[in-house]
């Protein structure tokens, strides 16, 4: 793959708790990315855009300028951010521009996301009976992943006392209080085997990346990050999703599977040529099962990596170097755009207190959610 | 006289003294759904053919909800003080299909992966008339 697509601007509104609406945040993030990039919201001539919960993203056109490029909005699920950055690299390697903005934002209500069954394709009785919960989902899929691949507690705590840390160094974040392993474990159970501080909380935030034609893109910055692969999947037969009532014994891969494996093949690179990685970390098993997922190790061989300390900033694969999705929650519209957003700042080395401490020239990002489909990006210096 | 209405129709069998999940079974992939479906999603063959779905099986997975659920979706009427955290599983039933399902406990030292389950009914909320709403569950099977 040829140094086709570029970043050259990446802007971000802090996640969190905020009083200015979602929309506002991003376009705060969309001015920040476009002062990064060193060019005007003229210069860009396609974007795409989502939230899941705080707007139709083309109406921010109104704070931005009426300049009138074509903006599309994009609604994806927890994939939202990461479909806006496939179709803005897709419409750059297509010719049909040359700079563009993926941008995506949310605000949701504080508390476990309450959706409505038959958005999902599930009758009423589902919900009605307590078992249209993600959280629920989270918990039984880690706990046959521990006992059949004997993952330990200790190391579920490990991932978030990990992230909390990585966040509490991130200006960014929301969670900036590191937790200690006994904090976490002995937290209210939530979903068994998962504790209040395993989980991420649904939050607000907002982010946006320029990207333009590699040939160009050293126009407007100095320091550009190339995208060598965005790649979606949706789930094929036999994985295992949020809100399945039924499950096949004929048991298949998961959608970050095949998802991660296109990415890399895209790429022309392997997993063991990442030098860090951003992997979904819904909660703390999720990370755990998505290294395995991605192709960065063997299932159970997360218990020694984590363990000994692999996938900390100064570890030999660092993973969620911002935090992942506990520090920051998770504004599901922004959450795979800031994966994106974080690889370019270390990328570039201007990561600051959470700057990985070893030369780094790849990464990679993972971000996946319901119902099943996975976005997956390469990304090098 | 309360009666016992079943949360849906068509989701099992009901009265019954051995009530079973009632599924749809599509014969050219051998796929089993739950609940009746219309296409094979593997195929997308549309021959299915309902079927009444083995009353016993094995525990594939399973939590315990620790907090009260939204509402809605959530029909149950406790409150935060009255929510007495349900199990929740999953049950390999034969080499047919895994069923998702409230379990009749939540104690987590009741619980292990692989042991035998068995479907019960039981009442999860009331209606407007005071009239049990039932719906399926798994129970350990009792030596």
């Amino acid at each position: 793959m040829a140094e086709d697509v570029a970043i050259i601007g990446i802007g971000m509104h802090p996640f969190g708790r905020h009083d200015n609406t979602g929309m506002e945040q991003g376009a705060y993030a969309a001015r920040a990315a476009l002062k990064d990039a060193g060019c005007d919201w003229s210069d860009v001539n396609y974007a795409f855009g989502g939230s899941s919960a705080a707007g139709n993203a083309d109406t921010m056109v109104s704070a931005l300028g009426l300049t009138g490029l074509p903006f599309i909005n994009v609604a994806n699920g927890c994939a939202t951010g990461g479909s806006a950055l496939i179709s803005a690299y897709n419409a750059i390697n297509a010719g049909a521009a040359d700079v563009c903005m993926a941008i995506g934002f949310d605000k949701h209500p504080k508390g476990a996301f309450d959706p409505d069954p038959a958005d999902f394709g599930l009758g009423k009785w589902y919900g009605d009976t307590g078992l249209m919960l993600t959280t629920q989902f989270f918990g039984m899929k880690i706990q046959r992943y521990m006992d059949q691949y004997g993952i330990s507690a200790s190391t579920l705590a490990k991932v978030a006392v990990k992230n909390f840390h990585n966040g509490s160094l991130n200006e960014n974040a929301w969670r900036r209080k590191p937790m200690t392993e006994d904090e976490v474990l002995n937290a209210l159970m939530l979903s068994n085997p998962l504790t209040q501080y395993m989980f991420c909380s649904p939050g607000e935030g907002g982010v946006a990346l320029i990207l333009a034609r590699g040939d160009i893109a050293k126009k407007f910055q100095k320091k550009p990050v190339y995208l060598r692969s965005a790649v979606l999947r949706s789930r094929p037969f036999g994985s295992f999703e949020v809100f399945n009532s039924w499950l096949s014994p004929d048991r298949g891969n998961s959608p970050s599977v095949g998802a991660a494996a296109a990415a890399f093949k895209m790429a022309g690179m392997s997993p063991s040529e990442m030098d860090i990685a951003q992997v979904q970390d819904t909660e703390s098993g999720a990370e755990i099962m998505h290294m395995a997922e991605c192709g960065f190790c063997e299932d159970g061989e997360q218990e020694d990596l984590i363990q000994s300390g692999a996938t900390n900033l100064d570890g030999r694969l660092p993973i969620n170097t911002d935090g992942g999705c506990l520090a920051n929650g998770e504004p599901v519209g922004a959450s795979g755009l800031r994966q994106v957003y974080e690889s370019a700042l270390q990328l570039r080395g201007d990561a600051g207190a959470h700057q990985v401490p070893k030369p780094i020239k790849t990464a990679f990002t993972h971000v996946y959610g319901a119902p099943g489909i996975s976005a997956c990006t390469v990304l090098s210096r | 006289m309360t009666k016992q209405i079943p949360v849906a129709e068509e989701l099992f069998t009901w009265p019954s003294d051995s009530p079973q999940l009632i599924g749809t079974h599509y014969p050219d992939s051998g796929v089993t759904t739950f609940p009746q479906s219309t296409a094979c999603p593997k195929t997308a063959a549309q021959n299915g053919e309902r079927v009444l779905l083995p009353r016993v099986g094995k525990l594939w997975s399973w939590t315990i909800q620790g907090f009260l659920p939204k509402s809605p979706p959530y029909a149950g009427k406790e409150t935060p003080k009255t929510f007495k955290p349900y199990g929740v599983g999953y049950v390999q039933l034969a080499d047919e299909v895994i069923v998702e399902s409230r379990l009749t406990t939540a104690e987590a030292s009741e619980l292990k992966i692989g042991m035998d389950m068995e479907l019960v009914i039981i009442p999860f909320s009331t209606d407007d008339d005071g009239n049990e709403l039932v719906t399926y569950a798994f129970a350990p099977v009792k030596k």
